[in-house]
Order: C-alpha cells, then sequence, then structure tokens
C-alpha cells in the first residue's frame, strides 16, 4: 500500500466542503423544481453564489452561546459533527487510484465507528444546549441513531461475507461481474434507510422536527456552530451516497466513461434521490420509526444475513 | 368520504318540541314563581329573561335531556348603563346572554338573558354543565368584570393578566387617544415578562409523580406549528403529554370594542380580519345582522354574487388548512402546490374585488359593485382545472401511509363531545353528524343550491382533512351553479339605509341630498333592536351578535366565532399522546388565532 500524496490529504477534506456547500444550493434548486417554484437564482449564475453569500453570513454572525449552556461541550458538538463525517471520506475509494486510504483493511468498520462517534455531536448538542427543545432532539438522535446503527451494521453483513474483506477497495473490485445491489437488495433497501436515518434526513429527520421542536437539537447554535451543523448533514448525505455506491452500486466502474465520472454519477443520483424523499414524504412519529427499525429492519437484514451465509455455503468450493 | 352514509339523527330522536317550549316547560318545572319574560328581537331569535335563580335548573335541565344536542352556541354579555331604547327589557346594567342550540334537523336556537345590578355583579357559573363555557365565562369577566361562581380557574383570557379594568365596559377607555402617553419602564418590562412566567401549582399541576419529574414545556407564542401568536404549555413525561395548558389572547385587538367606536358601515374592514383567511366570508354575517336590524332586503343578484365570493374564500383557505396541515407532519411540498392554486383564487377575487384577501367587499344591502365583464370565463378557468389537482394532491398526501399513519385515530373525539365543547363545522361533521348551517338553516340563496354535507366516521384528524377537502369539491360545485344561474339585476338594495346610499336622485331635489350627505359623512342611523346573523364560514359557525341603541354606531358587537371553543378542547385531545400527534391535532383543528382572540 503506497502512501497517498499530501496534497491529496489537503485536498479532500476542502473538496467535501465545497461540495457541501454547493449542495446547499443543489437542494434548493432541486426543491424549488419539484416545489413549482424558483429557489436562490439571483446570486451569480443561477443561484449559484447564494452557497458562498450563505456562508458569509453564517461566518460573520456574532459567534454566540447562550449563557444557560455547557459552554465546553456547547463549542466542541459541532466540531465532532464535521470531523467525523470528514475523517470517514478518508477511506472511501473515489476510484481504483484516488482514495487516502481505501485499502485499509477495516475501512468498513472505521466508516461505522465514525459513525457511531457522529452520534456524539447530536446528542451532546442537546444536552449542552441545555434548552428543553434542544433536549428533545438530543433525545431522540440519541434513541434513533443508535438503533439504527444497528441495522446498518447488520445490513452491510452481507457484502463482507460475499467480498470476504472490510477493505472498501476490495468491496469494488469484487463488483466487477455483478453489482451487489442485486444479490443484496434488502441489505441495500435497509442500509438506505439507515443511512437516512443516520444523518437525519427527511423523512427521518426527526432530532430537528421542525415542527414540533422548532429546530431540535440545534435550536440554540447560530453563526458559524450552526453552519457546522449545516454542512456536516450536507456532508452527510454525500457519504451516505458515496457508500452506498461503493458498497452496492459497484463503486466507480462502469463502461465507457471515466471512473471518476461513473463514481460522481451515481454518487449525485443517490444525493438526489435524498433530496427527493425529503420533496415527498411527511415525518414519522418517533415511536413509528422505533418500530420500523425493531420490527422490520432488523428482521430483514438477520434474514439477509442468514440467506446470504447459505447461499456462500452452498456455493462454497470443497 | 360522500361514500360513508351519514349518520342524520334519525327521526324519532328529534325532540318534537323546539328549545324554546322546553325552556318555558323546564322554568315551570323549576318551581320559580318569577315569571319567564320573553323578549321580541329583530332576528326572530326566542329570547328569555330569567332569573340568576333559575338560570342553572333551567341549563341543566337542557343539558341532561336526551338526545345530548344542545350546544352552549355562545356565551357573552352587554353592558347595558345608558341605553336609552330597552322598551320590555327589565333594568340592568349589565345582562349575560346564553345563546342556545340544538342540532337537530334545523337549527333551533334559543336565548336566555340574565339581568344583573351592581357594578361587580355575581352569577352562579355553568362550566360544570357545558365544557364549553369555561373560556366564555373566563372571556366575560376578563372583559365585563362579570364573576361566576363555582368556575374552577376564573382568570383573565384575552387581556395580559397584569391589565386593569374591563374593557368592554362602556367607561373602558377605547382608544389610545383617551390615554396619557404610552412608555415601558425596565421595572414595567420586567413586571410584564414576569407576569408571563407559567405556575403549574395555580394550575392545580404537580411538579412531579411518583416515580419522575414532569418537563414543563412552553410551546409558543412563536412555534413554527402554533399557526401563530399562541401558547400551550405542556406537561411531559418523555414526550407524552400528561396535560396542556392553552394560552391565548396574544392576538387580541379588541375587535368587539371597535365595533362599539365605528360606524355601521366603516366597521366591515375590521371584520375581514378576524378570521383572517376567511376575507369577505366574515362580512357576510356581519352585514347580514345589520340588514336584519335595518330591515333591507338584498337583491338576488347581490345574494348569489356574496355566496359565489364566500365559497372562493372557502376554497382558498381550506386550500391553506390542507397546505399547512400536510407541512405540519413534515411534508414539506404539498403547501407550495396549495398556494399556488390559491393564489388563482385570489387572482379572481382580485379581478372582482380589487383586493386580494381582505377586500372588505360585502356593503350594507349588497356587494360594492356589480361583476367585472368576463368573470364567468376566469372563474370557470379556475373550477375547471382545480378538481384534477385535488385528484393529484389526494394522491400525494391523503393516500400516502404515512401521512395516514400520523393522522388515522389520531385526535379523535365523539358528536357528543363535539356538542359538549361547542365543536361546529368540519370538525363537527367529521364525527359523523351531517349537520351544515347552510341546510339547516339557508341563508341568502343556498336554499335554492344544490351541495351535498361530506361527513367522516370517527372524528379523527384524518376524517377532519378528508371532511375539508370534499368541501372544496361542494363549494367548486356551489360556484358553478352560481355562475349559470346568476340573476340580473340591482347588486345593492334600493333602501334609504343602504350604505354607502344610492345617488341616482341626490342632484335632483334637496331632500334626497341632505339625507345622502348625513349618510356619508355620518353613516346610516340604524333603527335600535338586537339580531344577529349566523353563518357556516370557513372553520364552524360564525355569527355576529348586534345591538343598535338608535346611533351610527353599534352599542355591542358580539362575534362568535368557531376558533374560540375549538382551541378550548385542545386539553382533551392531547392528554396521553406524544408530542407529534399534539401538532397533527392543532393542524387538523384548522384555526387562526384572530379568530379566536378577536
Amino acid at each position: 500500500m503506497t502512501q497517498p500524496p499530501l496534497l491529496t490529504i489537503i485536498l479532500t477534506p476542502l473538496l467535501i466542503l465545497a461540495l457541501a456547500t454547493l449542495l446547499t444550493w443543489v437542494e434548493r434548486r432541486l426543491l424549488g423544481l419539484w416545489q413549482d417554484r424558483y429557489g436562490p437564482n439571483r446570486v451569480g449564475p443561477g443561484g449559484l453564489f447564494q452557497a458562498v453569500a450563505d456562508g458569509i453570513k453564517l461566518l460573520f454572525k456574532q459567534d454566540w452561546i447562550p449563557p444557560f449552556a455547557d459552554k465546553a461541550v456547547f463549542i466542541l458538538a459541532p466540531a465532532i459533527g464535521m470531523m467525523t463525517v470528514m475523517l470517514s471520506f478518508a477511506v472511501i475509494p473515489v476510484t481504483a487510484r484516488q482514495s487516502i486510504a481505501d485499502h485499509l483493511n477495516v475501512g468498513l468498520l472505521f466508516v461505522l465507528a465514525m459513525m457511531s462517534l457522529g452520534v456524539y455531536a447530536v446528542v451532546l448538542a442537546g444536552w449542552a444546549s441545555n434548552s428543553k427543545y434542544a433536549l428533545l432532539g438530543g433525545m431522540r438522535a440519541a434513541a434513533q441513531m443508535i438503533s439504527y446503527e444497528v441495522f446498518m451494521g447488520l445490513s452491510l453483513l452481507g457484502v463482507v461475507m460475499i467480498t470476504g474483506s472490510f477493505s472498501l477497495h476490495d468491496i469494488v473490485t469484487a463488483q466487477s461481474g455483478l453489482w451487489f445491489i442485486i444479490p443484496q437488495c434488502a441489505g441495500f433497501v435497509v442500509f438506505l434507510l439507515a443511512g437516512i436515518a443516520e444523518t437525519h434526513r427527511l423523512p427521518f429527520d426527526l432530532p430537528e422536527g421542525e415542527n414540533e421542536l422548532g429546530a431540535g437539537f440545534h435550536t440554540e447554535y447560530s453563526g458559524m456552530k450552526f453552519g457546522m451543523f449545516f454542512l456536516a448533514e450536507y456532508a452527510g448525505i454525500i457519504l451516505v451516497s458515496a457508500l452506498v455506491t461503493t458498497l452496492y452500486l459497484g463503486g466507480w466502474q462502469g463502461p465507457l466513461l471515466p471512473p471518476v465520472l461513473w463514481f460522481a454519477l451515481k454518487t449525485g443520483a443517490l444525493v438526489a434521490f435524498f433530496i427527493l424523499l425529503r420533496a415527498a414524504l411527511p415525518r414519522p412519529r418517533y415511536d413509528q420509526l422505533m418500530a420500523l427499525g425493531w420490527k422490520v429492519l432488523l428482521p430483514v437484514s438477520l434474514l439477509n444475513i442468514a440467506a446470504t451465509g447459505t447461499v456462500l455455503m452452498l456455493h462454497a468450493p470443497g | 368520504m360522500t361514500a360513508t352514509a351519514p349518520t342524520t339523527l334519525a327521526p324519532e330522536r328529534i325532540i318534537p318540541d323546539s328549545l324554546s317550549e322546553k325552556i318555558t316547560d323546564l322554568h315551570k318545572a323549576s318551581g320559580i314563581p318569577t315569571p319567564l319574560l320573553r323578549q321580541t328581537t329583530r332576528d326572530g331569535v326566542a329570547t328569555f329573561w330569567i332569573t340568576p335563580a333559575a338560570l342553572r335548573p333551567v341549563l341543566a335541565g337542557l343539558k341532561h335531556a336526551a338526545p345530548t344536542t344542545h350546544m352552549l352556541f355562545d356565551l357573552t354579555a352587554i353592558d347595558e348603563r345608558g341605553r336609552r331604547h330597552r322598551d320590555e327589557q327589565p333594568a340592568a346594567s349589565f345582562t349575560v346572554v346564553y345563546h342556545l342550540m340544538s342540532l337537530t334537523t334545523r337549527a333551533d336556537e334559543a336565548r336566555l338573558k340574565v339581568a344583573l345590578t351592581g357594578d361587580s355583579p355575581v352569577l352562579p357559573g355553568i362550566s360544570d354543565l357545558w365544557a364549553s363555557a369555561n373560556w366564555y365565562e373566563r372571556e366575560i369577566w376578563d372583559l365585563f368584570g362579570i364573576r361566576f361562581e363555582g368556575h374552577p380557574f376564573l382568570r383573565r383570557i384575552l387581556t395580559p393578566p397584569t391589565w386593569t379594568g374591563h374593557p368592554l365596559r362602556k367607561d373602558h377607555h377605547a382608544r389610545a387617544t383617551e390615554m396619557p402617553p404610552y412608555s415601558l419602564t425596565e421595572d414595567e418590562e420586567m413586571r410584564q415578562q414576569d407576569a408571563m412566567r407559567f405556575d403549574p401549582s395555580l394550575w392545580g399541576m404537580k411538579r412531579h409523580s411518583d416515580h419522575s419529574d414532569f418537563m414543563f414545556l412552553n410551546l409558543g407564542p412563536n412555534h413554527p406549528s402554533v399557526h401563530g401568536v399562541f401558547r400551550i404549555i405542556l406537561q411531559l413525561e418523555g414526550e407524552r403529554i400528561v396535560d396542556a395548558v392553552p394560552d391565548i389572547g396574544f392576538h387580541h385587538r379588541g375587535a368587539e370594542k371597535m365595533g362599539e367606536r365605528q360606524s355601521w358601515h366603516s366597521y366591515i374592514p375590521y371584520t375581514d380580519r378576524v378570521d383572517y383567511l376567511g376575507g369577505v366570508m366574515n362580512n357576510f354575517p356581519y352585514v347580514m345582522a345589520v340588514e336584519t336590524l335595518a330591515g333591507i332586503t338584498v337583491p338576488p343578484r347581490a345574494q348569489m354574487i356574496r355566496v359565489m365570493l364566500a365559497e372562493l374564500f372557502r376554497i382558498a383557505s381550506h386550500l391553506v388548512f390542507y397546505g399547512t396541515m400536510a407541512q405540519d407532519v413534515g411534508q414539506l411540498s404539498p403547501v407550495f402546490y396549495m398556494f399556488t392554486d390559491r393564489e388563482r383564487v385570489f387572482g379572481v377575487i382580485e379581478a372582482i374585488c380589487g383586493f386580494r384577501m381582505h377586500p372588505a367587499w360585502f356593503r350594507i344591502g349588497g356587494v360594492a359593485m356589480d361583476l367585472p365583464a368576463g368573470w364567468e370565463g376566469l372563474i370557470r378557468a379556475f373550477i375547471d382545472d382545480l378538481p384534477r389537482r385535488l385528484d393529484e394532491y389526494d394522491a400525494m398526501v391523503m393516500r400516502n401511509p404515512i401521512f395516514k399513519a400520523r393522522t388515522k385515530g389520531v385526535g379523535a373525539y365523539t358528536t357528543a363531545e363535539a356538542v359538549e365543547w361547542g365543536v361546529t363545522g368540519p370538525g363537527l361533521r367529521a364525527c359523523g353528524l351531517s349537520w351544515d348551517y347552510r341546510k339547516q338553516a339557508p341563508y341568502a340563496c343556498y336554499g335554492d343550491l344544490e351541495f351535498e354535507i361530506p361527513t367522516g366516521n370517527n372524528g379523527d384528524c384524518y376524517d377532519r382533512i378528508a371532511v375539508h377537502i370534499e368541501e372544496i369539491r361542494q363549494s367548486l360545485r356551489i360556484i358553478r351553479q352560481c355562475i349559470d344561474n346568476m340573476p340580473a339585476g340591482r347588486v345593492k338594495a334600493d333602501h334609504p339605509l343602504t350604505t354607502p346610499p344610492p345617488r341616482a336622485r341626490t342632484m335632483h331635489d334637496i331632500e334626497t341630498l341632505i339625507h345622502h350627505f348625513l349618510s356619508v359623512s355620518w353613516g346610516p342611523v340604524i333603527p335600535p333592536g338586537e339580531a344577529r346573523a349566523c353563518i357556516e364560514a370557513t372553520k364552524g359557525l360564525n355569527s355576529y351578535f348586534l345591538i343598535s341603541d338608535g346611533g351610527t354606531t353599534s352599542w355591542r358587537t358580539r362575534i362568535r366565532t368557531p376558533s374560540f371553543p375549538h382551541l378550548q378542547m385542545i386539553p382533551l385531545l392531547s392528554r396521553g399522546v406524544l408530542i407529534a400527534d399534539l401538532i397533527a391535532i392543532i393542524g387538523s383543528i384548522d384555526f387562526v388565532m384572530a379568530d379566536v382572540d378577536r
């Protein structure tokens, strides 16, 4: 395994930040399109610089911490959120050559570990804010994200069993014949749902639930600290989309077009799907969300593991 | 929803005798020697003067009489001090008015009046009989300073707790110019803020149970889902609601007091802003009440124009309800589509009235102007297109499994509870009672129009939404009939009190000129009397009870709004549910705060 060039290590986070910022604009334009309205279209070509303008606005806002908040944790929470998402990108193989650490032999476990740490961002934010709405949001987040992590981990096992490796690079190369979405369709669906829940996006945005909790866990946040939650959420969307691409859609592989374009296309389509979900669906109630997880997704992913195992046993050489 | 058979009241359950006969019988049975005085009013609603001693026996008899379709429709008071025209009425400084309605096949109504003397009168309360009386009695205490014995929590409701005086008394100032300049000192600001602090023990709430501490969550007055400035204080155990206390009054603007200062004509624009989604729907009961007092007969063309516009506003209001309801359960897109449709309704309304949300377009005796050239095509284009879009919304919202899971079986109440709490409109019909004032007591030209009353079965959030949607379709049907059958003729009555008065002859004789001049500069002088007019507004029954003392302004303007009793029901519906359910319930009630606080 060769050391990745330093430039890649520096550029990757910057690129992801830029993409996340761009995504805030893309989402608003797409929502506008689907909701029969314009969305931001005034600043720059097609409103493209709206994202920049928003960034400037957030940066120049007063950096305010509510007097009743737990100051240290209040500052720490958004940083955790941002960092865990960014670190996860390290193991994503964009192409066979473009990645920081895609050969890491526990790559998939690393991603799951980072996502688990990401829960702390939301829970700590809710707790440190010392506000009731934030607390309720944090409570919901803790229950929802910890539960859905279980199904997420379980749903992945099928892929790991077929590949026999936790390395994301190996997982992609194992799909050169058939994308895992076909043999692992149940795992794909569970992973996708769990991914939405992990990024707490509508319809699983209960930790925020603006109609109920104002803004949920980040009610008390403003300025760039809010901006970090905001960007972390969008980076999270890109991350989950990139993961789905890697795990189930054959990663960079595809005919004719260069690999990097394939990767971008697949990820982009999934990101658009995420946004479409937000435009289309209402939000289930907290207990309904939990019931879906434990009563449907858990059995499905367990069955999936059992089925995958059986098939592998039957086809095992010798 | 029309597929399900509506549960109309079975014929054998309809009481043969009317409310007024029942009241006379009950009064006889109570054994109170003072006779029941009958007063004639311009609106023909049976009105009785009853002594405070006989009040409770009679009302209790009515309440407990089976079937329980007797609703406490309205409860209000009148400051009688200084009123000149009180023929055939007993002496009183204040009068408390109980307006009862029996929800039988026709709207059977009666009024009970109690004369009170002295400066701080007391009356036995009836909140143990009708749950809805609770807020009405608090309102009367707040605005008139009349005490109700046995009330569990007689506290100010519309004005802030720091207010001094009782605003609807005649000796209370009505304008800022009657007061010294106002300034807010820091101490005063702190005092006002302290008064807003919620004290659970004041409401008889415990701070903790045997197992856990409760959390008190202040939902509002500024919260994305309370549809205006409205506060609900929640007592929570986890996310489950133990109890809720709705706190209203943040939107109180003294609409009733303004009615006593504005001329009969210039008050019309104020009514638009009561249910601010209803537009001219609010003008409707007001001008009808004034016309009843003045004895004006409105020409048929004006009647039909009024109905057509009122139904257009019903559609506009229901579209807002539909969109925001979906938004409340987290569906982001529908509200944009429905506001687009509403925009088209406003396009039509603007072409006819020149204004969009608050046209104030009805006049005493008719409407402001005739319909503009080409109005039929404009409306037809809209009503031809909307059903297709409604079908799309059904697929998007009403058939969405998550939406169903969020609204079915949530916030359900029975017909009996609805009657007990004074629920009218779609919220009542969702329980299965096919009762619509447009059918039960047809006003304007509703009697000549064909439409159905959509009903639900379960009285839950989902049914309330479904009834609203079907009502949009029925309104389209009514509007279509209005276009097809629009009569020719005048759009304003030929009557001296029609406002503004007809001008045609003013330049021909001095007498008409003088009358016109006075009527325009001072406003019309409406003959003394009492009348109320009630309509099926967008959110339920809306009525204006007007008293004229023979002046250019009203002596008392009572606005009975549907949202007020509906909101009072929130604690009943929210006990034991999750916060998310409460948001769905609030959304499905369909209220605007101006309609509650006036």
